[in-house]
């Protein structure tokens, strides 16, 4: 039994320079959770690599990965040209779309949010289809570009309509609502108008699929995500404090339009780029920060950093899945996540309800 | 001029005027009590002295600066607020949310310095949660969960602390605690205090002074001696009371004993 004024061990441990100019903390359970994560990715990594139509040996997978010859030529044009850039792709639209999805579900204080509310795969699905059914000649180069246009402008569109001298996190997740329902049911008409081989194509790109991914397309998103993510991390407190209400934040000193602006900014543009690079793949930014606050808990330090491998490893395996199932086929990567992460997300609504 | 001071401030929720040319002050190191009846402002009141409202008119003057174009970091290291019945995300602890009233304190790369540490403890401390400091707070009772709210406030280090309601749903017990607390924070730390009470005998035990709103208006201020008078009570909620005295404290007592009709007839 502990005693009364007896201080339980710190949850966190503190990392401080000297005269206190740079401190931070971190979780008590964060090392070995990103620990055990970073291994399972590695391993998830180099299984994945190696599979394949062409199988390639684990040990030349890693020598072929940092450009040691194999004695096999092929393996290195596999691995490098191939398997490589569509394996990191997924991978980065996992981190992508999980941050992006820990930060929605911050700021509307909402679990079951994801960067789909914020009208992302609405507004870039509209427009992407509407120009396949339209344009009379479609070039495919322009579909990343309305991607971005169609997510980034629902998502404002969506911020606009929400404030109304301040904005509600309620009306905010209404609205998403709203406006996905009405983008689903022009992406349906749009597709009814499509000639049979158009359609196929544009619901493969609804579903999300990182089929012949290139070096471009990854980066392209490492880009943003390396722009993106490192300040996001910065503003973990920022987000705990909104998790808070908006009373108790502003209370605090937080200037609550402003960061929610600069948060929902940020969110929005990591979803609307992985859409650009592989279609709209839902789930990955639902179920992956409800994995991460599993692991560690609620607080936004640990909660984003834990979310990002966690979403990094859930698209690494759906791609691998997605590839394996139907061999020689394959699945979209957008079918298998939804296949992998629908029940367990069920799975774990069902065991918190308990 | 030392203490808050509202000057003609008027505050409303969208269309509707709640608090209409308001003027007062609250002076430094004092527990000062809003008191009134259901919908008279005064928690829109409290709101509006934190700038949790951007007026309508007038301003809020903190020792004489206005509260509005202050840098909020900078007001939220002098005055924190802890409004009704706050809601925190499922599984934080208790550690984590008072920790959290540091947030005015801290900066991008200055996330956790040692003194945050020794003020969360502090005000753990303080709040005897000591043995509840690891705890979800959604595990916690509401008297529990109460305290917890009030020591991430306490974490915050602020010379004004504006409470809104701090008893409400609490039992008799837990709600003694949570005034004993105001009142070592107002004697030991010199916590200048604005709360929103409902119970006006606890208002007038805890409170130096008393402010009764009605209706958006000021209808009486002072000692609680002076302010609670058989003819407030009538005219302000509409009831009968006796005013007795506390024998503990010599504050007034108010027995309230029946209602008066006319401008809330009863229906039988």
């Amino acid at each position: 039994m502990m005693k009364q004024d007896e201080f339980p061990r710190p949850a966190w441990l503190a990392l401080r320079t000297p005269h206190a100019r740079v401190s931070f903390r971190l979780d008590r359970r964060l090392p070995l959770v990103v620990a055990a994560l970073l291994l399972a990715l590695l391993l998830a990594l180099v299984i994945s690599v190696s599979y394949g139509e062409f199988r390639i040996g684990y040990l030349d997978v890693m020598k072929a990965v940092v450009g040691i010859d194999t004695g096999d030529s092929r393996n290195a044009l596999v691995v490098q040209n191939f398997r490589l850039p569509r394996i990191l792709l997924a991978l980065l639209i996992g981190v992508a779309l999980a941050v992006s999805g820990a930060v929605i579900q911050g700021i509307t204080r909402n679990d079951l949010a994801d960067p789909g509310l914020l009208g992302i795969n609405a507004g870039a699905g509209v427009l992407v289809v509407g120009y396949l059914t339209l344009a009379a000649v479609p070039d495919t180069r322009l579909l990343p570009w309305l991607a971005l246009a169609g997510g980034l402008g629902a998502a404002l569109l969506i911020y606009l309509m929400t404030w109304k001298g301040g904005s509600s996190t309620l009306r905010l997740v209404l609205l998403g609502v709203g406006v996905s329902a009405f983008g689903a049911a022009l992406i349906n008409y749009f597709i009814t108008q499509l000639e049979v081989d158009s359609a196929q194509r544009a619901f493969v790109w609804l579903t999300g699929s990182v089929y012949g991914s290139t070096w471009a397309d990854v980066r392209l998103l490492g880009v943003w995500a390396a722009l993106l993510i490192p300040p996001t991390v910065l503003m973990a407190r920022h987000l705990n404090v909104l998790g808070l209400g908006d009373d108790a934040a502003a209370s605090l000193g937080l200037r609550v339009e402003v960061v929610r602006l600069v948060l929902i900014a940020i969110s929005a543009a990591l979803a609307a780029v992985t859409v650009t690079v592989a279609g709209t793949i839902a789930f990955a930014g639902l179920v992956a920060p409800h994995i991460a606050r599993r692991l560690v808990g609620p607080a936004h330090e640990g909660l984003l950093l834990v979310s990002a491998l966690v979403g990094g490893l859930l698209l690494v395996v759906a791609d691998l899945a997605a590839r394996a199932v139907i061999a020689p086929e394959e699945l979209p990567i957008g079918v298998t996540i939804a296949l992998i992460g629908g029940p367990f997300f069920a799975w774990l609504l069902y065991k918190r309800g308990r | 001029m030392n203490g808050i001071e509202a000057n003609d401030l008027s505050l409303a929720y969208d269309g509707d005027m709640v608090i209409n040319q308001l003027s007062a002050t609250v002076r430094m190191g004092d527990i000062t009590t809003l008191v009134g009846p259901n919908g008279c402002g005064k928690s829109t009141l409290l709101k509006g002295m934190a700038r949790l409202l951007r007026p309508r008119g007038g301003v809020v003057l903190l020792d004489g600066h206005s509260i509005h174009t202050m840098p909020t970091r900078q007001l939220a290291r002098q005055l924190g607020i802890l409004s009704q019945s706050p809601t925190a995300p499922e599984g934080l602890t208790v550690y984590e949310l008072v920790s959290q009233g540091r947030f005015p304190h801290q900066g991008f790369f200055r996330q956790w310095t040692a003194e945050d540490e020794e003020k969360t403890r502090e005000a753990i401390a303080a709040t005897n949660i000591v043995h509840l400091a690891d705890r979800p707070l959604d595990t916690l009772s509401g008297g529990q969960r109460q305290r917890a709210w009030i020591a991430m406030t306490i974490a915050q280090d602020t010379s004004i602390l504006l409470l809104d309601e701090p008893t409400t749903h609490l039992d008799i017990g837990h709600q003694l605690e949570v005034m004993e607390l105001i009142e070592r924070l107002n004697r030991q730390r010199k916590m200048t205090i604005l709360l929103v009470l409902h119970d006006l005998n606890q208002a007038a035990r805890y409170s130096k002074r008393l402010i009764v709103l009605d209706r958006g208006q000021i209808v009486a201020d002072g000692a609680p001696g002076e302010v609670l008078t058989e003819q407030m009570v009538a005219r302000v909620f509409r009831v009968k009371a006796s005013i007795l005295v506390d024998p503990e404290s010599a504050a007034p007592y108010c027995l309230p004993y029946a209602t008066i009709g006319g401008d809330n007839p009863s229906r039988l």
